[in-house]
């Protein structure tokens, strides 16, 4: 049964891992602005779409 | 598309506006004005069209022209370096307030500028604060040309004063999303720990490893006490030092209770503790925090004339040269020039030029004012038309306008309000749960000394009202949500339970009863025929005059050639039309007496061969639905304080009723004076306005809304930002905000049960860690869920 000792131990380990990277996220700013990302990851499509038919037109 | 274009009435490619004034076409595509296609070729240039598929028409109407000029102060190295957020070697770093952003395809322009200027080297846009962070090369381009660019693009940044004053380098306060983030953990983890208490089941592994997990317990939720729980008892402490009782004074105590028995049970191994409890009511309770902070990041609720002021302005030097010079250092004396759509800072003497001035932002009057040589222009107008020359006879902080904020009022911090419901229950609670608590102690003492301890330790840790201290901040956040909704923005929950109390209610007029941007238009005197008011329209077409444009889009008709055309500034028009001698302008102009009985109206006098024929009185035009408002608001004092003159006091009689208090004529400091007075006499102050000269009532009132026609405009500070389009809402707010305060009373009744059930329990000293973690979270839960579920649904009942 001691095992419990290590297998808390590496949990809250664990656990608190994820805790770091929570703060560790909202103190480099990714929690100020939920919106915008959102939109961003979109936009890289439509950019290489437009773009696309320059070469064909060149060759 | 294509079959878009081809309907009657064509829209532009660009703005989305319809083409009524003329129609350009180019590349196939139809745009309402050039500056629209001007913008849609550099796009084209450069191969930015992706913005026009994001979103149809997401452009911004290029039809006001960017005096380019305008920007000159941006080179001033000064101003630079007061806008600049970073500056090394080889880039600078900034950030914009641009609040024409609307919509996805803005975003993905404003992340895409370096394609249209090779300096900038990155720019990213925080939509919701309508914020662009900019990067660029300080040697490839300049400040000015990065404004320049997103002016010409139509998105031009809004820089005023109170950028320059170093006030913005304050960072967002995240201070609640780690203690929350801490709390979380160590609530999750500790209840982990917890759970083989819960289960009879387990006793034996109770009995081999309680005492680990009861230490490990405590390690968890020393930072939970120390760090997340700070706040309350800072709260509390504040509390006794200005004697007074709030509603964290009970939960401190009972936070403190459950803590110290919890640790002197599993150090003295008499029990596991309630750590769990502890950890999650601080969960809970920062919740509530969480959710009362939240409030609209993009509204600015608390703007002074600094945010409204330019940075520089163009001084004349004694040789006549020009130069920039920041508006903070401006002198008594000094000679400005001020030219088309730019702000006067000071009040200043006009010396040469005409000024036609625009106190839109002041008054709320959207006529432009006329000024002649001499006169005193006050600081706060735009100057439209010429460009014309001023002597500044008193500093910036000296004005008429800006002297408001010297007040006492403005320097005052916010202080905490006293008389919150949450805080007279706490009060009653702390009463009450103190007389138990040494009721049970006196019950217990002669029988059984460790059962005295135990219920009197009980007492205060069931008593602890966090489902109380929750109810408050759910009800007013939903209400809240449930206003902006309805475009009425509140600057933060607190302002819910001040409109509840209202029992007066003051109106600015102009502006704010009347529409600014409408004037009703009636002629009086004789008959004009079709004929005669073409040939008056076709005068008025060569005038930029205000009021001749008006006029001029009142009439019907063609135009026809005028002859001999003359603008005397100030005064009128002449022109021949068709060999007839036609003269518009004032009553002094046109040489007939001004009609007493109108002499406080705008009026636009008519002559014709000499002959006088009549005039065109413009009218104050109220805002729609306030008839049924006002009536609505019955049951309030109603006052109208208005900056303008009494001609229209008789129609506010009618429609505000006899009891209601009209003042006329009254300065800014007049309209703050008035409401301190109400407030003397024991009022509960609604202000309602709209410009800067209001600023001081509305900051002196209980509660002041600011209404506004775009609400990312200039708004003075205030508590509450009200859309134009909502006004005749008003009265549904208040009465909304006034049942709330019965959802709360709900809320506090239904957390009282549980803690009658805990109290019962722990006289009898029968509470236990178990009842608690079953008893706790279920009356915080109820209580969330409760006020979320009531406050929607009578918002649906009030049609919000």
């Amino acid at each position: 049964m001691y095992i419990i000792f290590l297998m808390i131990a590496v949990s809250i380990t664990v656990a608190g891992l994820f805790l770091g990277a929570f703060l560790w996220a909202v103190r480099s700013g990714q929690y100020d602005d939920d919106y915008t990302p959102a939109v961003r990851m979109l936009f890289e499509n439509e950019v290489t779409d437009n773009k696309k038919p320059e070469p064909k037109s060149k060759a | 598309m294509e079959a878009a274009l081809q309907t009657n009435i064509q829209t532009c490619y660009h703005c989305g506006d319809s083409c009524v004034e003329e129609v350009v076409e180019a590349h196939d595509k139809t745009f309402c004005c050039t500056g629209c296609k001007n913008v849609y070729e550099l796009l084209e240039e450069n191969n930015l069209c992706a913005y026009y598929n994001l979103e149809e028409n997401p452009g911004i109407t290029g039809k006001k022209p960017i005096a380019e000029f305008r920007f000159a102060y941006l080179d001033d190295a000064g101003v630079e370096a007061q806008l600049i957020s970073f500056k090394n070697d080889a880039i600078c770093k900034l950030t914009f307030y641009i609040p024409q952003m609307h919509c996805s395809s803005c975003i993905w322009l404003l992340e895409n500028l370096f394609k249209l200027n090779q300096g900038i080297s990155e720019s990213t846009v925080n939509f919701l604060r309508k914020e662009v962070s900019l990067t660029y090369f300080h040697q490839k381009t300049s400040l000015r040309e990065v404004v320049q660019l997103l002016a010409r693009i139509g998105y031009e940044p809004e820089i005023t004063l109170a950028d320059t004053d170093g006030k913005k380098t304050s960072k967002p306060d995240r201070s609640i999303i780690y203690k929350l983030g801490i709390a979380g953990f160590c609530f999750g983890n500790v209840m982990l720990l917890a759970f083989p208490d819960y289960l009879a089941l387990t006793e034996g592994l109770q009995r081999s490893f309680g005492s680990f997990f009861g230490y490990l317990s405590f390690m968890l939720s020393l930072p939970v006490f120390f760090y997340s729980a700070r706040g309350f008892f800072t709260s509390a402490l504040e509390g006794i030092k200005q004697r007074m009782v709030n509603i964290d004074i009970p939960i401190a105590t009972g936070l403190l209770a459950l803590f110290f028995v919890s640790t002197y049970q599993v150090f003295t191994g008499t029990g596991p503790g309630y750590f769990d409890s502890f950890t999650g009511l601080v969960f809970f309770m920062l919740i509530g925090k969480y959710f009362q902070q939240r409030t609209y990041d993009t509204l600015s609720f608390d703007r002074d004339y600094t945010s409204y002021f330019p940075v520089s302005i163009t001084v004349l030097k004694e040789d006549g040269e020009e130069a920039s010079v920041a508006v903070r250092n401006l002198k008594v004396d000094d000679r400005i020039r001020i030219r088309n759509q730019e702000l006067i800072p000071a009040d200043a003497i006009l010396l040469r030029g005409t000024a036609l001035i625009d106190y839109s932002f002041v008054s709320g009057e959207s006529e432009p004012v006329e000024k002649v040589v001499g006169e005193v222009i006050y600081a706060g107008g735009r100057q439209v038309g010429e460009s014309v020359e001023l002597e500044v006879v008193k500093e910036v902080s000296q004005g008429y306008l800006t002297q408001l904020w010297n007040n006492s009022v403005f320097s005052k911090d916010e202080t905490q309000s006293v008389g919150t419901y949450a805080n007279i229950a706490g009060k009653w609670f702390i009463i009450v749960t103190l007389i138990v608590a040494a009721g049970s102690l006196v019950y217990w003492v002669p029988r059984d000394t460790d059962m005295a301890m135990k219920a009197f330790t009980s007492v205060l840790i069931i008593a602890c009202p966090c489902a109380l201290s929750l109810a408050t901040p759910f009800v007013h956040g939903h209400t809240m949500r449930v206003f902006g909704k309805n475009k009425f923005f509140l600057k933060n929950t607190t302002v819910v339970e001040t409109l509840a109390k209202i029992d007066t209610v003051v109106f600015d007029k102009t502006g704010t009863l009347t529409e600014p941007s409408a004037a009703e238009l009636t002629y009086t005197g004789k008959a004009l025929t079709t004929k005669q008011e073409q040939s008056i329209k076709s005068v008025l077409q060569h005038s930029t005059h205000p009021l001749s444009q008006r006029i001029f889009q009142h009439l019907k008709g063609e135009t026809i050639p005028v002859h001999n055309f003359q603008e005397v500034a100030g005064k009128g028009l002449v022109g021949e039309v068709n060999g007839q001698l036609i003269r518009i302008g004032s009553a002094s102009y046109i040489g007939v007496p001004a009609d007493k009985s109108d002499a406080l109206k705008t009026t636009v006098y008519v002559s014709i061969d000499g002959l006088v024929f009549g005039f065109y009185a413009f009218h104050n035009v109220y805002r729609q639905g306030l008839k049924s408002i006002l009536q609505q608001l019955h049951d309030k004092k109603l006052a109208v304080l208005s900056g303008d003159n009494n001609h229209e006091e008789a129609r506010l009689k009618t429609m505000l009723g006899e009891d209601a208090a009209l003042n006329f004529n009254q300065s800014p400091v007049q309209k703050l004076e008035y409401i301190r007075q109400l407030k003397q006499e024991q009022h509960r102050v609604l202000m309602v306005g709209d410009g800067l000269n209001d600023a001081g009532a509305l900051k002196q009132s209980d509660a002041g809304i600011a209404l506004t026609n775009s609400i990312t405009n200039f708004s003075p500070s205030c508590d509450a930002i009200l859309d134009a389009t909502a006004f005749d809402k008003l009265s549904t707010f208040l009465s909304f905000s006034k049942k709330t305060m019965n959802i709360i009373l709900a809320t506090f009744a239904v957390s009282l049960i549980y803690n009658v059930i805990g109290l019962t329990l722990a006289v009898q000293g029968l509470f236990s860690p178990i009842v608690s973690a079953i008893l706790m979270p279920i009356s915080s839960l109820s209580v969330i869920l409760f006020a979320t579920m009531s406050v929607k649904i009578s918002a649906r009942r009030a049609g919000l």
